[in-house]
């Protein structure tokens, strides 16, 4: 009962944290910005894991587990890959 | 070892604060993608080192075929393209926790608190996967991007859902009856479908945001079922990313989350009662670089219709041929133009033009009365005056470019088609307004054609 407790604050400090970071983000970069949270949400990757390399996992487990990190590692490549790739577009006057 | 390892996960939690952080400008934009690469490289690591991780073989195999699909997702896919991307991203994000959910539900039969969590990851996750997919069809246009209503269809919605909540409360009370499962998670995965049907494709901005945040909040959901805290803090930030973007959608509409998702706004008016042809102004390309060239203040309001025709590479070379003769030109970024926030701005910033001539609605405004030419390419419900003065319009109380405050009105367009609300525009009407009536970037093209002319004869 306590860990729950201790999550739930812990999800409310972050995803007030959240709303402060965003706010602050530049509607110049709403685009990349989607696509770096994308990328965050990836982090699914970290349960796939667990799941897929546990010992003596079920087959039934294992199959999702392998399904899951596949989609979240597709997750990560491109929406770290993309992110950058757009961020690299945007430039000031006269830069290089 | 054990010791070190919730530490790594403490770093990645750190690095996704900064990665966020960081993108408040340009200018610290990449640290910021750096931070939040090495986050999740911890957060990898982290994972892999765990004692209970014995079996490394699949999950190779897995990373290689993942990457092997994501590069190229992330190099070849055109800027135009970037919203069916995000969809498409969200679809697969949120299938990997739904699954994740449905594997830790067979494993052993959940605590009913656990259950809650799984639960929720699972529905979120379930319901965003079809929902991110039916979203791409539109947007890739697989799927017709006009609203598709029926008689009560909002109350299917409704039960769809509330049926698929009844099963997940079941579940949670009883968890051992696990024959309840494969149905809430069909209802979650039809309910996503139904959620978009109703949808157009204007309305998008909104709903990728909003699909961003649950598959976000999927990840946190799953973090309580997995005592994980680094998911917990991962989801959340998404979460609420995805939240408040969705927000900063509806206010640029004036419109609340229940109309754009049971609204089915965009739906083809079928009474065209206000036929009367009223007359319009028009010129050809050479009028229009002449015109163009002698103001010392243009402002480019670019919508969605650029982004179809390609048109951000010749308005480019449109802006550096003025800009060569002085004239100030600015783009007026409104926050909904495009098929995802801040759609056009990636878009311009890809055709190279620089990002401090990128302005915002709020700021851009109050220039318009000292502008000599707006120039409206490919925009349409965001420049119309009848969301300021008629009361009656489904636009009404939307915040608009305020574009029929320059002293000359172009509007590149290709016919008198109304916009995608379905509205007629009066600005399109205006005595200081006039058509160029063409494909944007070919028009573009040829006003460029007629400004460098006029530069070698002068």
């Amino acid at each position: 009962m306590k860990e729950y407790e201790s999550a739930l604050w812990i999800f409310m400090l972050a995803a007030f944290l959240g709303f402060q970071l965003i706010r602050g983000v530049s509607p110049l970069l709403h685009t990349p910005l989607m696509s770096l949270t994308n990328a965050i949400s990836a982090i699914a990757v970290v349960g796939a894991i667990l799941i897929t390399g546990e010992k003596d996992a079920p087959p039934f487990s294992k199959i999702l587990g392998f399904i899951a990190v596949v989609a979240s590692t597709i997750n990560l490549v491109s929406g770290y890959l993309i992110t950058d790739r757009m961020l690299k577009m945007f430039k000031k006057r006269g830069g290089n | 070892m054990e010791i070190l390892l919730p530490l790594l996960y403490l770093l990645a939690a750190a690095g996704f604060i900064l990665a966020l952080k960081w993108m408040s400008s340009p200018a610290t934009a990449r640290r910021g993608v750096l931070a939040g690469e090495l986050g999740m490289l911890l957060a990898v690591v982290g994972t892999l080192l765990r004692f209970e991780v014995v079996e490394y073989q699949w999950i190779l195999i897995a990373f290689f075929i993942g990457a092997a699909i994501g590069t190229p997702l992330a190099y070849l896919m055109p800027m135009t393209a970037v919203p069916q991307r995000t969809a498409i991203s969200h679809a697969f994000g949120a299938l990997a926790s739904a699954l994740i959910g449905t594997a830790e539900f067979y494993r052993h039969t959940p605590e009913q608190i656990t259950m809650a969590a799984l639960a929720l990851e699972i529905m979120l996750g379930f319901l965003t996967f079809t929902a991110s997919l039916m979203a791409f069809g539109k947007l890739q246009e697989i799927l017709p991007t006009r609203p598709m209503t029926y008689r009560g269809q909002n109350i299917v919605n409704l039960l769809v859902f509330a049926a698929a909540a009844v099963l997940g409360i079941l579940l949670i009370v009883s968890p051992e009856q696990r024959w309840m499962f494969p149905f809430f998670a069909g209802l979650s995965l039809l309910f996503g479908v139904l959620l978009i049907v109703p949808i157009g494709g204007a309305d998008m901005p909104t709903v990728i945001a909003l699909l961003n945040s649950y598959a976000g909040l999927s990840a946190s959901a799953m973090g309580f079922a997995l005592d994980n805290k680094l998911l917990i803090v991962a989801g959340a930030l998404d979460g609420s990313s995805g939240f408040i973007l969705a927000v900063i959608m509806c206010k640029a509409m004036n419109r609340s989350f229940s109309n754009v998702l049971f609204g089915a706004f965009g739906q083809l008016q079928t009474s065209t009662a206000k036929t009367t042809e009223r007359p319009v102004r028009s010129a050809v390309a050479e009028e229009a670089a002449y015109l163009l060239e002698s103001a010392r203040n243009v402002i480019v309001i670019p919508g969605y219709g650029m982004a179809v025709a390609q048109a951000q590479h010749k308005l480019r070379e449109l802006a550096d041929a003025l800009g060569k003769r002085g004239v100030n030109v600015r783009f007026a970024i409104h926050p909904v133009a495009g098929r995802m926030p801040g759609h056009m701005n990636v878009l311009l910033a890809e055709a190279d033009v620089p990002y401090d001539k990128l302005v915002e609605m709020d700021e851009i405004n109050p220039e318009f009365p000292m502008a000599d030419v707006a120039l409206v390419i490919g925009a349409n419900d965001v420049v119309n005056p009848a969301a300021k003065n008629d009361p009656t319009s489904p636009i009404a109380g939307m915040p608009i470019l305020n574009a029929y405050q320059a002293r000359t009105v172009m509007v590149i367009k290709r016919s008198m088609n109304p916009g995608f609300a379905g509205i007629d525009n009066d600005l399109y009407y205006m005595e200081n307004t006039l058509m160029l009536f063409g494909d944007a970037k070919v028009f573009v093209g040829e006003i460029v054609k007629h400004l460098s002319a006029s530069a070698k004869a002068a």
